[in-house]
């Protein structure tokens, strides 16, 4: 069975099957998402309905966290809403969905950016790393361990954002101390307030002991 | 071994720091369609007519017609007066009237619904309602007697704006046609209300299962309200034999749900020239906005807690909640002490200033001591801590001499002395007959409660005090998500009740538990004698006495104290307020994971600090004039201050441990002292926020 319009992954060890973009999103991914929710049994049961060919989309290849995705979206598709409803990738958080807090933040080419300000049309070519692509519990990256051992989190929904945020980072021009990190991550809104936490956490990883203000 | 005390790797962290964890918008079902509400334009009316200005196709629409016959339309919480679809009367704006499912976002967002109104004229004002929600009057002593002792009569009035949660998940959840009823996956503090407000909706007998998925903040916030989208998704979901989502976007969730009461609180406080207290007349005045919903209960905590930590024989405490033409207001993190403390906190600073005292006097002079009794007559026993927080506090900020140094720059230092009751009020936890319940696996034991995890920790939390008990390893304790058909009823999220309360029932389920295992580990006698399941049920302190019609007794098991000291800065040329530095003291009975609690006197110091300075909801023509995250500002990590927090530990003896509440504690603090830093600089301000144009307006007045 070949479909010409089908969403198509290189690498990915299962094709996806199911072409959306932002409004058939909820269709789409069915699989992937009815298995890790165990306990919508009588749901996983359902047959998976065909989605209708989509006009007014356009063929794009993203390369997400290493892997080429060859998909079709709507030319006005947020790069948010693309990772999250099209290629599945649920880690990348909407909090506000304006750039006001921060919680979408993912790299381009190594640079953070809020995806929810970018269509995700005007990304092909480029490396797009999202909070799955840095590390897998197995093998954390270091500032994923960082948090997990200063507490750098409480109800962990704005977390993905901080956490690519300080990866980011640390490749940035960023002084010593505390407040220096502050400065630089005061785009990433935590209601739960683990500032002190997440601060903690990266000049761990930063190897700097703490500096402390006044 | 010893796990409790410790600050072991949260259950939840690896889940959350490698975006694994699932939110309800993270979920996908097959064939779901995604909910939109249609809400009211007016603030208070009738809908006249209703019409659909779009090719309906491919729609499922929904209006109050379609509440099932077995059902009623009204969310059921305390009172049965807020419907999940209006009937006729509108009486705020953002009140649901239709709603419309589809599968493609874009026309279901496009879809034009056209409603008439007959337009009544609505009431902003809570001091102008002629409705009260709720009246009640705490009495102590003599008040006239009281005055007529007094060498210094104090008065003052203070006000509190609204205060928006601004949990960074947004109110969402999927409703699934299961077994001939519902099944609700969402982001949930109490699964259990949900739970009543749809066996209201669809009928006593229907079936309805509810299961808290990932849950990103809550706060109060997600107390009542996901009811409410529940109702609607569930209506959404049954009549079009599909799933349905629904998930609001920042600026919904603003505009249509709960927020903190705003308040008005006058004081009246008869002093001697020593500054013993000695008369204490209290006015409390709650904006309830338009529905009953949980306002009656916020007005008891506020009023039960108006009248300080402090000692004062003749006290009476007036309070009312009005009904007005906005959005009602709900449970917010503090349930109206935040605001009754703000008053009486910015009210002592303003006797010391009279009596030519400094802040510190005036508070060790009348602060509550064992022995002493509360507005409500409760005699405090052991676990009443306000000396040491405030003595702490005050020797840790070198307090007295700091604000001596301070005099004459651009800095203010300001203290509050604090307490929060933990658990339902009076009798409300032998209402509840919370349930926990303990299951044997394979390799160690499960925890079976509906206690949700919204970030406070309460997996972990729930584990060491298990793990502990049972003396086998944190790692073996398991924690089912809650589904309530899986897990007993214990009781709502709320109250910081789940520590001292669920904590306690479940230690009392591991103590049965470990008996009946002998010598053997989990392991060996699940495998000689297979699983089995321990369910217990709260039990109150048999000593509790509390009437619910005098508001007498013992209003709370127990409570947790705390002394702020806060340094603030203020900008001459813009008037702006900046935090410098928090000093939190917190006696919290026992901290089972010392990591966590500093975490909720962070983050709960940090909600305060907004409270008092940032947070503004500017509420035009009864509706959030601000929505959205530009203009409604929290602190960010720039604008918290650097922090001192200092844990106090006074066992309470009837806690898992000692343990007391403390989710709610550090919400109360942080606005009353910097009120009171600014009053230190010579700004007199009675309100909050602080914002530059109400600090300009008081340093103008100076």
């Amino acid at each position: 069975m070949h479909d010409p319009d089908a969403p198509d992954s290189d690498e990915s060890p299962h094709r996806l099957t199911r072409r959306g973009f932002l409004t058939q999103a909820g269709m789409a991914g069915v699989a992937s998402v009815a298995a890790a929710m165990p306990l919508v049994g009588a749901a996983e049961a359902a047959p998976v309905p065909e989605a209708p060919d989509i006009p007014g989309t356009v063929p794009v290849a993203l390369r997400i966290n290493g892997t080429t995705h060859r998909i079709r979206i709507d030319p006005r598709a947020t790069l948010l809403d693309t990772l999250r409803e099209t290629v599945h990738l649920t880690g990348t958080k909407k909090g506000c969905d304006h750039g006001q807090c921060g919680a979408c933040t993912v790299h381009v080419n190594g640079q953070r950016v809020n995806s929810c300000l970018r269509l995700a049309l005007m990304h092909e070519g480029d490396d797009i790393t999202t909070i799955e692509g840095i590390g897998v519990p197995e093998a954390l990256h270091p500032m994923q361990a960082a948090f997990v051992a200063h507490d750098g989190y409480q109800c962990g929904y704005c977390t993905s954002g901080q956490i690519m945020s300080a990866v980011a980072l640390l490749k940035e021009p960023c002084g010593p101390s505390d407040a220096d990190v502050k400065e630089l991550m005061s785009g990433n809104i935590c209601r739960c307030g683990a500032y002190p936490n997440i601060v903690a956490a990266i000049q761990q990883v930063r190897g700097n002991t703490r500096v402390s203000e006044g | 071994m010893s796990v409790v005390g410790t600050s072991v790797a949260r259950k939840d962290g690896i889940g959350k720091a490698t975006g694994a964890a699932k939110y309800a918008d993270d979920l996908s079902i097959p064939g779901m369609l995604f909910g939109r509400t249609v809400r009211s334009t007016i603030p208070c009316g009738r809908v006249k007519r209703i019409r659909y200005d779009f090719d309906t196709t491919g729609f499922t629409i929904v209006d109050r017609r379609d509440i099932p016959l077995d059902g009623r339309n009204v969310v059921a919480l305390i009172e049965d007066d807020q419907p999940f679809l209006v009937e006729r009367d509108v009486r705020h704006v953002a009140e649901p009237i239709v709603l419309l499912a589809h599968a493609d976002r874009e026309k279901l967002l496009a879809a034009d619904v056209i409603i008439e109104y007959e337009v009544e004229p609505p009431v902003f004002d809570p001091e102008a309602s002629t409705e009260s929600l709720k009246t009640l009057t705490i009495d102590k002593g003599h008040l006239d007697a009281g005055f007529a002792q007094a060498d210094v009569i104090v008065e003052g009035t203070y006000r509190t704006g609204h205060q928006e949660h601004v949990y960074i998940e947004p109110n969402g959840v999927i409703a699934v046609p299961e077994d001939g009823g519902i099944a609700i996956f969402g982001s949930i503090q109490c699964p259990f209300y949900v739970v009543k407000a749809l066996k209201s909706l669809l009928g006593p007998k229907a079936h309805v299962r509810v299961v808290q998925t990932e849950t990103g903040g809550g706060f109060g916030g997600k107390e009542e309200y996901p009811s409410m989208i529940a109702g609607h998704a569930t209506l959404l979901a049954l009549k079009a034999g599909l799933p349905v989502k629904i998930v609001y976007d920042r600026t919904e969730d603003m505009i249509a749900t709960t927020k903190r009461h705003p308040s008005i609180v006058r004081h009246r406080t008869g002093v001697k020239r020593d500054g013993t207290l000695v008369a204490m007349d209290v006015e409390v005045i709650l904006d309830g906005g338009a529905y009953i919903t949980l306002s009656p209960v916020v007005l008891s905590r506020g009023c039960i807690h108006a009248a300080g930590p402090y000692r004062c024989d003749n006290v009476r405490i007036r309070g009312r909640a009005m009904l007005t033409n906005t959005p009602p207001n709900g449970a917010f993190r503090g349930f109206g002490a935040p605001q009754t403390i703000f008053a009486i906190e910015a009210h002592m600073d303003r006797i010391a200033e009279a009596l030519g005292v400094d802040p510190v006097t005036i508070r060790e002079r009348n602060a509550l001591v064992p022995g002493d009794t509360t507005a409500t007559g409760q005699r405090l026993t052991a676990d009443c801590s306000a000396l040491p927080v405030l003595r702490e506090a005050v020797e840790r900020t070198d307090f007295r001499r700091k604000r001596e140094a301070l005099r004459g720059t651009n800095r203010g230092i300001g203290l509050s002395l604090f307490y929060h009751g933990s658990g339902f009020t009076g009798s409300g936890e032998l209402r509840l007959a919370s349930k926990a319940a303990l299951e044997l696996t394979d390799h160690g034991v499960r925890i079976l409660v509906s206690s949700t995890e919204i970030g406070q920790g309460t997996r972990t939390m729930h584990a060491q005090i298990v793990a502990e008990t049972l003396g086998i390893p944190y790692e073996d304790v398991d924690v089912a998500q809650p589904d309530t058909t899986l897990v007993p009823d214990s009781g709502p999220t709320v109250a910081s009740r789940t520590c001292m309360v669920v904590g306690r029932i479940l230690q009392r389920c591991a103590e049965d538990l470990k008996r009946r295992l002998g010598d053997l580990t989990p392991a060996e006698y699940y495998r000689a004698h297979g699983p089995f399941t321990i369910v217990r049920e709260h039990e109150p302190p048999g000593w509790i006495q509390w009437d619910d019609e005098t508001y007498t007794g013992d209003a709370y098991a127990t409570y947790a104290w705390g002394c702020d000291v806060v340094e603030v800065e203020l900008d001459a040329d813009t008037c702006e307020v900046r935090p410098l530095h928090l000093t939190a003291v917190q006696e919290v009975g026992k901290a089972i994971h010392p990591a966590l609690a500093r975490g909720q006197i962070e983050g709960g110091s940090a909600q305060g600090i907004g409270y008092a300075i940032v947070e503004h909801v500017a509420m035009r023509d009864g509706v959030m004039a601000n929505a959205s995250l530009t203009n409604y500002t929290i602190p960010t990590t720039l604008d918290t201050p650097a922090m001192d927090i200092v844990l106090l530990e006074n066992p309470y003896e009837d806690g898992p441990f000692g343990a007391k509440g403390l989710g709610e504690l550090p919400m109360d603090g942080p606005a009353p002292a910097v009120i009171n830093a600014l009053r230190h600089l010579g700004v007199d301000l009675s309100e909050i926020p602080a914002t530059p144009e109400r600090v300009m307006s008081a340093c103008g007045s100076r």
